[in-house]
């Protein structure tokens, strides 16, 4: 017997509506946590090289804790565990922003120590020779070049998040994939589905990409 | 005559490397003093001792009326030695983020708080000044090294400093842009400026110095007028310095 397999165009296109319905939350929450996890990042990183150690250590410690273990169980632990401990339920997109904010900040923190420690010796005591305080010194001679390397890691860590989003449809979250499942389930045309699901990650990405090297051409341009 | 900077006794060291031993010395208001020794004999750490850039272990400092303690402490008066003391580096540490414009304008802006029309005034005077008025827009990475450590030198000044300390300044220079940096240095020197100088650059110490400063592993072993220093070393290791970096 001969085995043959058609791509359907036409189930592709028709699945488009009901999928591109999970876009906005995929967009929500990778740029939502994204935007939490820039904050976070900035703080714990900064913490994590701070001379005292009583601010080193717990920064050092949450950014191992949240490297170091899956996203997926950073989710399910505060869907489901969570709860327990709080008293009343979570609602699925908040955990999800929660879980991409915590995990991406820990990543970002690494970015902003790289950054900021890749910043010459020299910058620093030019600065403090000048009379600038440590926080005038760090704030405008040193922050706005660490910044700049920081972008092309930033925009890694951007991919990566857009794309750990798609674990959240073990938590019901109506984004791309849960999307996907759903109507797969009623239509049975996963290859066709899952190739759009795709399609459409990329197209965020690419975007995402392309914004970026825009926005580090034009500040690299004066470096 | 005021004295400027008053050093008794300093001691400084880098773990158990004793860099600097029991200096003394003092710079008078309007004074010239160059510090010539061998890499490595101290001479670059003290001048950052002058500034609080390193901390020293024992002894006393004070720079106009402002006395530094041991091992970082009194920042108030850090906080006021580095508004008064300008520096100068071998490597220019300009920031590339900023134009040239910007670079000499932020630290009155910040520290001082002038005003954006007066802070951008003193930077194209300083810029005219250091012979480089028209590239007060580009960025550092624009220009040569002479022309950037003109800048440097014109953005130390527009703090209005009572003492400037050049650290090796031409050391990083091709040595076609050294001129230029020097005529600048002549050219603070002769309008009153207090300068210490760390140098490789005899000549210059020969020309403009009031007083030269020999140091050997973290000592003052010689010291004296730039003639007598030079033509008449009374100390052997100065004696032997002299002879093998003159002798080309």
């Amino acid at each position: 017997m001969e085995f043959q397999f058609q791509f359907d165009w036409q189930a592709a296109i028709d699945s488009i509506p009901y999928l591109a319905k999970g876009i906005p939350y995929t967009l929500l929450i990778s740029f939502g946590g994204l935007l939490i996890g820039f904050v976070l990042g900035i703080i714990f990183g900064l913490l994590s090289i701070n001379k005292k150690w009583f601010l080193r250590w717990p920064a050092t410690a949450y950014i191992e804790v949240f490297r170091g273990t899956p996203i997926l169980v950073q989710v399910l632990f505060i869907f489901y565990g969570l709860p327990d401990l709080i008293g009343g339920p979570i609602d699925p997109l908040t955990a999800g922003i929660a879980a991409i904010a915590l995990n991406s900040g820990a990543y970002i923190s690494e970015v902003v120590r790289g950054g900021v420690q890749s910043i010459d010796k020299g910058q620093t005591e030019a600065g403090l020779s000048l009379g600038l305080s440590r926080s005038q010194t760090f704030w405008s001679i040193i922050w706005p070049q660490a910044f700049r390397r920081m972008i092309p890691p930033l925009g890694n860590q951007g991919i990566v998040s857009i794309k750990d989003t798609s674990l959240f449809s073990v938590i019901g979250v109506g984004e791309l994939v849960r999307q996907g499942q759903v109507y797969i389930a009623n239509t049975f045309t996963a290859f066709e589905v899952y190739f759009v699901v795709a399609i459409m990650y990329l197209a965020i990405t690419l975007s995402l990409s392309l914004i970026l090297r825009l926005l580090e051409r034009r500040g690299l341009a004066s470096v | 005559m005021t004295q400027i900077v008053k050093i008794k006794g300093m001691n400084k060291y880098f773990g158990k490397l004793h860099v600097l031993k029991d200096i003394d010395l003092t710079v008078e208001q309007g004074e010239v003093v160059v510090i010539i020794g061998a890499s490595g004999s101290g001479k670059s750490t003290l001048i950052r001792c002058v500034n609080g850039l390193e901390e020293f272990e024992s002894g006393t400092l004070e720079v106009d009326n402002h006395p530094l303690a041991p091992k970082g402490g009194n920042q108030k008066a850090l906080a006021e030695i580095r508004k008064e003391v300008g520096m100068v580096f071998q490597q220019f540490n300009l920031f590339p983020h900023l134009t040239v414009r910007k670079n000499i304008m932020l630290a009155p802006m910040k520290v001082k708080n002038a005003a954006q029309v007066v802070a951008n005034a003193t930077a194209e005077r300083l810029l005219n000044r250091v012979g480089i008025g028209n590239q007060a827009d580009k960025y550092p990475s624009q220009l040569s090294g002479g022309q950037q450590q003109r800048v440097a030198i014109a953005r130390a000044l527009a703090m209005e400093p009572r003492l400037m300390l050049f650290d090796e300044p031409t050391s990083a220079l091709d040595p076609e842009m050294i001129g230029e940096v020097l005529d600048v240095m002549r050219e603070l020197a002769k309008e009153g400026m207090t300068m210490i100088v760390v140098t490789h650059e005899m000549g210059f110490a020969r020309e403009v110095a009031d007083r030269v400063i020999y140091i050997h592993e973290g000592q003052i072993v010689e010291e004296g007028k730039p003639a007598d220093v030079f033509d008449n070393p009374q100390n052997e290791r100065t004696q032997s310095f002299l002879s093998r970096v003159l002798a080309h």
